[in-house]
């Protein structure tokens, strides 16, 4: 890899531009993204900053089960994110359907649709979790612009002193 | 010549999605037409498939700001056909819960507007002061978003410190008096950003129907806390801030207002908080045939369910919701007709869309 390679892998996983997509969650995710670019949790110090439009971002986060309404929206927004590309699926909804599981206006889960990088579970996640889950989509996005195998990260359960 | 400008679904000035379809000439709005429906989970449909337990928890993610008072409207509906009636306590902790909302709420708007007005200092300010009324919440139920305090015939949890929460409520007024209201109020560029654009006169306002704080800010001076008093808004002493000019500026001062209004109830609800139990006793509540409604004052406005039961059934036959954004929503067409289309996105913000509500 040469240095101009090095440079551009740095810059990636250092400033990397959120695009936030809303398909049809109920809020509560989306209060958490914004909070979490907030001073108090400040994910503006890993270089984050949210985007208005897809074809400016590195990063597409998408909150919400995906209603059927919603299916073609995020298939374009998808497409019209520039590689290499990751994918946040903030909250249970587009993880498991959530609470609307069974419902006929729903077609999700999201993965359904495009691929998802990152899963950050919680109803809704809490913005350290948001903020966990960016800077691991980062990283991602640095090994797959240089080639490298995505290494998978399995969750780490709380430890019992963690619990009480 | 006019010519058509579709903003939406996904904008970088909405934060949710739905279409507002501007029609304009030059750079003026003559017309705007509204769609919806990118949010539809089909949530009435799915209450009437889960228990009364179940649907609490459902009902609660309706909407993420506003989940306390979906989950209390729903419950004070059903109290109605269980025959339950909450201890004092907790009717005083539902008033507690109701108005941190209604601040937090209304502190998440004041920073939107401000970043629509394209003042990205005051939206962190907003926000940094947000996070000071989340602890507050998560102090009492653990939570930030859906906290799932409320049960039928009472709350889950106590408050078991309230004069620890007393002192956080005190920092929050001070700040609030100290920044965010004076910048509102006499900055000149959130003035000229604000002032006479937008406008609803007292007399469209009363035709269109519309709720809440939109309806307070030009001139119709309605408040289910004062009208038709719920939980324990009875024993409170508060006034309901009007303003009669109807446009983002009045819409903005009523907030703000409200905001020290709700940390009046506050400190009253806090102080007076009475001993006793939480909720009206375990065991399997029997639900009687019938349809009961229930009108709750929400940050945005009116918010209204009915439910209805068949006696012996453990589910609800049918969940109406009625949201203050849908009533509001018609108001946006006529707040926007001739306005300068820079001006938009704050307009159809400054009536606190909650879109994720109205679809459902």
């Amino acid at each position: 890899m040469n240095l101009w390679n090095k440079l551009m892998c740095y810059s990636r996983r250092r400033s990397p531009w959120l695009f936030h997509m809303n398909s049809g969650s109920c809020n509560g995710c989306d209060i958490e993204l914004v909070a979490s670019l907030t001073p108090r949790y400040d994910a503006e110090q890993l270089g984050v900053r949210l985007e208005g439009s897809p074809r400016h971002a590195d990063i597409l986060c998408v909150t919400g089960p995906v209603t059927r309404n919603a299916v073609g929206a995020i298939k374009t927004v998808y497409s019209q994110v520039c590689g290499p590309k990751a994918v946040v699926a903030i909250g249970s909804c587009p993880a498991t359907t959530n609470v609307f599981i069974d419902s006929r206006t729903l077609d999700g889960p999201l993965d359904k649709h495009i691929p998802v990088d990152v899963y950050v579970p919680g109803c809704p996640p809490r913005p350290d979790a948001i903020v966990q889950g960016v800077a691991r989509a980062a990283q991602i996005l640095a090994d797959r612009a240089a080639n490298k195998p995505v290494v998978e990260v399995k969750a780490e359960l709380p430890t019992e002193e963690v619990r009480q | 010549m006019s010519y058509k400008i579709p903003m939406g679904p996904y904008h970088p000035a909405l934060e949710e999605p739905y279409k507002l379809d501007l029609i304009c000439e030059g750079e003026t709005v003559r017309d705007a037409k509204l769609h919806i429906g990118f949010n539809f989970r089909g949530i009435e449909h799915l209450a009437e498939t889960r228990n009364y337990i179940q649907v609490i928890a459902l009902m609660e993610r309706v909407c993420g700001i506003c989940s306390n008072i979906h989950t209390l409207t729903l419950c004070q509906a059903m109290e109605k056909l269980t025959g339950q009636t909450p201890p004092p306590r907790a009717q005083y902790i539902r008033v507690i819960m109701a108005e941190l909302e209604r601040l937090h709420s209304h502190v998440l708007w004041a920073g939107i507007a401000a970043k629509l007005m394209g003042f990205k200092t005051m939206f962190m300010t907003c926000f940094e002061l947000r996070e000071k009324v989340m602890d507050v919440l998560q102090a009492i139920s653990g939570n930030r978003v859906n906290y799932s305090m409320n049960r039928i015939g009472g709350v889950n949890r106590d408050i078991d410190d309230p004069a620890a929460l007393l002192i956080m409520i005190d920092v929050l007024e001070k700040e609030m008096v100290r920044k965010v209201i004076p910048i509102f109020t006499t900055s000149s560029t959130a003035r000229s950003r604000c002032a006479d654009i937008g406008v609803l006169t007292n007399a469209k306002a009363i035709s269109l129907g519309v709720v809440g704080p939109v309806a307070r800010a030009s001139g119709v001076a309605q408040d289910l806390r004062r009208a038709a008093p719920y939980a324990a808004y009875a024993e409170m002493d508060f006034q309901v801030p009007v303003e009669s000019a109807g446009d983002v500026r009045a819409r903005l001062m009523v907030r703000a207002l409200e905001i020290m209004e709700s940390c009046n109830i506050l400190r009253q609800a806090l102080t007076k908080l009475p001993p006793g139990e939480l909720n009206a006793g375990e065991g399997k509540l029997a639900f009687i045939t019938g349809t009961a409604t229930s009108r709750v004052e929400a940050p945005r406005g009116e918010v209204m369910y009915s439910v209805s039961w068949k006696e012996g059934s453990n589910k609800p036959a049918r969940v109406h919701v009625r949201t203050p954004t849908f009533v509001n929503m018609p108001a946006i067409r006529s707040m926007v007709q001739g306005a300068r289309l820079a001006d938009t996105p704050l307009i159809q913000a400054s009536i606190d869309p909650c879109y994720s509500c109205t679809d459902r």
